[in-house]
């Protein structure tokens, strides 16, 4: 019958193309980081090191920080890799993960529009930038997206004695999104931001934005590296996962990451524990 | 203006320059939704035309629940197919979560049922046209899906078409299942949305742009094929 | 070819009612069609001529009463039924006529020489491989006799055949009707014009409001119609219904 010889044949080539899906190579772990670190650029600069010493393919699947890490609880990941130290140690005292390693640090620096109708610009101090923002109810952007950058933001408003329930209106936008949106948000409304310091270098939508405060110590940003435990999950690839830890913290995988530059700046600072 | 005009000419020198990260990106778009219509079709076809042809108890509310469903938020059904697929879910054990296997099966979810819906709506019209003679020749209602099927096979395509159109534009689903890993399952779709939230957009309009060439000329391919066909069989 | 060798007739129905929509279609009709002569039914417009045909097809179930071929109440195959408009699926002449003898489950290499051989005997040989779609009304009628014809059916059922077509048509398709039912096929036929039943009828069924009013030898009932509905019908006085 015609038909239904055509119709056998369309199964027969979808189980063929069902057949191409299945893993090829069964080299590789999952690392859920945040979109941070993958919109700077680090992971497309350091992973084809890695993979070209150890053969092991190193997929990054981007998330905010808090998404990230229930990926790890779920099983979804091998390792994940995110700047939240709370949460982290969180994860690890759970028993979610089986060790937390301290990997690299960057930066936030607050970021907002040339004309700078709270006046914070220039200044040193990140806890007193936040007061005057809020003081002049400046338009001020907020990831809102419980990521490491989102948990940063909120500690030094707290910090700075600011009751965000309380004082929080039109003027404090959460877009609920990764920082690449924020910022482009924050373009376009000429607003302030928080922002890691890697994303905005590799940022091109910039507008009338620029960097008013810097350098400020309680601004480094802490990066961890953490270890899905295989005890929760039985099929987590540990021994590749733990490659790429030991890589990353390893003298080499540090001098990757220091040598990783954006027009020639520095954007993480490798600080692995000897 | 500038932005447009910036894109376009990114486009080209991309296009021009045979990029092959780009090429990688837009092969395995096409891999994922035309694979995913492939299966849809393959599901909705005989679901819209037992719609169509069959008379059984519950088939007007199914009918409705089917034509809601065209209308399902990709972002809905990635988190569905995330859920299913996660190792902490029902189908963990088969490791599909971030590979294209998980776009496929959410996009197929997703299109199946647009498919089915219009496939209801040709099949029923011929069904009418077409009842009287078929049932007096002998066909019973699974054969006479068959012989429909196959005499609407013009129209079809054009419901086909439609499914494929919604896959290879959507970007909720794809992004939640498949993690937009680079060299892995990034799609146009999440490529656009990434450049996008990195600032980039000329090359995001870029991207766009190749994408809508792409679907344009899919269109073009099957009017071409129906205007010959109405000329043919009539 | 499963045309049975048991004869199906007499065709009978017995107290046959039919209701759509809360109006009554067909009211208490009894009849029993034997095989060999051409039946036709006439009757004005709405009095049921078609749903009486489709009821004793079997495309529509009565609501009341029975049909019972050759006593027996199983429907059988050997029958087939052509339409006002001919219906054609998007295939060649000649795949139509397969598509039908395929159904009716002749076997494969048979299937190609008979549906040829159907084709030659209305005259559509040279269109065999045309698009059945693209033919003309006349044509496609013809074609559509041929795939009746090649079931070799028992009975054949005529829904207004000629109605669509110009005369030239008409006159071709009822010379093939009387050569199917020279064949040995029963034609029952319906029609709303009278020179047509005049030509073609050996005995007519004359329907008024889903009644059978008569049911007498052609030649009686032009002549001499006994029951005034018939007579005022004739006369072309019957009121629209």
């Amino acid at each position: 019958m015609d038909v239904k010889r055509r119709l056998t044949l369309g199964l027969l080539a979808a189980a063929c193309l069902c057949t191409g899906l299945a893993q090829a190579e069964d080299k590789f772990i999952t690392v859920a980081s945040t979109t941070s670190t993958e919109q700077s650029g680090l992971f497309g600069y350091l992973l084809p090191m890695f993979e070209k010493k150890t053969g092991i393919q190193v997929r990054v699947v981007a998330l905010g920080t808090g998404q990230a890490l229930d990926t790890g609880r779920r099983g979804d990941a091998d390792v994940v890799f995110v700047h939240d130290k709370a949460a982290e140690e969180k994860f690890v005292a759970e028993g979610f993960g089986v060790e937390r390693k301290e990997v690299m640090y960057n930066d936030f620096v607050l970021i907002g529009p040339k004309a700078d109708p709270a006046k914070i610009g220039g200044g040193k101090d990140i806890l007193e930038a936040l007061k005057k923002i809020d003081a002049a109810k400046a338009p001020f952007v907020s990831r809102g997206d419980k990521s490491g950058t989102h948990a940063a933001e909120l500690r030094y408003w707290k910090a700075a004695g600011i009751d965000l329930e309380k004082t929080k209106g039109p003027w404090y936008k959460e877009t609920g999104s990764g920082m690449g949106p924020a910022l482009n948000t924050a373009s376009s409304m000429n607003a302030y931001v928080l922002a890691d310091r890697g994303t905005w270098l590799s940022f091109k939508n910039r507008g009338e934005l620029t960097i008013l405060v810097e350098g400020d110590q309680r601004l480094f940003n802490q990066y961890g590296v953490i270890l899905v435990n295989p005890a929760k999950h039985a099929h987590i690839k540990k021994e590749m996962g733990q490659q790429f830890i030991d890589w990353v913290v390893s003298p080499e995988g540090q001098a990757a990451i220091a040598g990783y530059k954006i027009g020639g700046e520095q954007l993480f600072f490798p600080n692995a524990k000897k | 203006m500038g932005t447009l005009t910036e894109s376009l000419a990114t486009a080209f020198a991309l296009i021009g320059a045979m990029d092959a990260k780009l090429a990688a990106i837009v092969l395995l778009s096409l891999r994922v939704s035309l694979t995913a219509t492939l299966l849809a079709t393959l599901v909705g076809l005989p679901i819209g035309a037992t719609l169509a042809v069959g008379r059984f108890p519950g088939r007007q509310v199914i009918g409705v629940v089917l034509n809601g469903f065209m209308g399902l938020p990709p972002v809905v059904v990635g988190l569905l197919i995330y859920l299913l697929l996660s190792r902490a879910g029902p189908l963990g054990e088969y490791g599909l979560l971030f590979t294209p296997g998980a776009m496929i099966i959410a996009q197929t979810v997703l299109i199946t049922p647009i498919i089915a819906a219009l496939t209801r709506q040709v099949i029923e019209d011929s069904w009418r046209e077409y009842q009287e003679q078929l049932r007096s020749l002998g066909a019973t209602p699974l054969r006479a899906s068959f012989t429909l099927l196959w005499d609407a096979r013009f129209s079809l395509f054009t419901a086909v078409l439609a499914g494929f159109g919604r896959a290879a534009a959507e970007v909720g689903a794809v992004m939640i299942v498949g993690g937009n890993i680079d060299g892995v399952t990034r799609v146009m779709t999440t490529t656009i949305a990434l450049e996008t939230s990195k600032g980039d957009l000329p090359l995001a309009l870029a991207l766009g742009f190749i994408l809508i060439t792409l679907v344009l000329l899919l269109n073009t391919g099957v009017h071409v094929t129906r205007q010959w066909a109405v000329r043919r069989y009539g | 070819m499963t045309s049975g060798h048991e004869s199906v007739f007499p065709l009978v129905l017995h107290g046959l009612s039919f209701s759509r929509n809360g109006q009554r279609i067909i009211d208490d009709v009894s009849l029993a069609i034997d095989a060999r002569v051409r039946s036709v039914i006439i009757g004005a417009n709405g009095a049921g001529k078609s749903v009486l045909m489709r009821l004793m097809h079997g495309l529509l179930r009565p609501t009341a009463g029975q049909i019972t071929w050759c006593g027996r109440e199983e429907r059988p195959r050997q029958q087939a039924m052509v339409f006002q408009r001919p219906v054609m699926l998007r295939r060649s002449a000649l795949g139509n006529v397969l598509y039908a003898l395929q159904l009716a489950g002749m076997a494969r290499p048979q299937r190609l020489e008979w549906a040829r051989l159907a084709l030659t005997r209305v005259g559509l040989a040279a269109v065999a491989r045309r698009p059945a779609r693209v033919l003309s009304g006349g044509e496609q009628q013809r074609l559509a006799l041929a795939r009746a014809w090649a079931l070799e059916p028992q009975i054949l059922f005529l829904d207004e055949p000629t109605a669509s077509l110009d005369p030239g048509a008409t006159a071709e398709v009822e010379v093939l009707i009387r050569n199917i039912a020279d064949s040995g096929t029963k034609i029952v036929m319906t029609t709303h014009n009278l020179g047509q039943a005049k030509r073609l009828a050996d005995e007519v069924i004359f329907l008024h409001r889903g009644r059978v009013v008569e049911y007498t030898p052609a030649d009686e009932f032009f002549r001499k119609p006994r029951s005034t509905e018939a007579h005022a019908f004739m006369k072309g006085e019957l009121p629209w219904m």
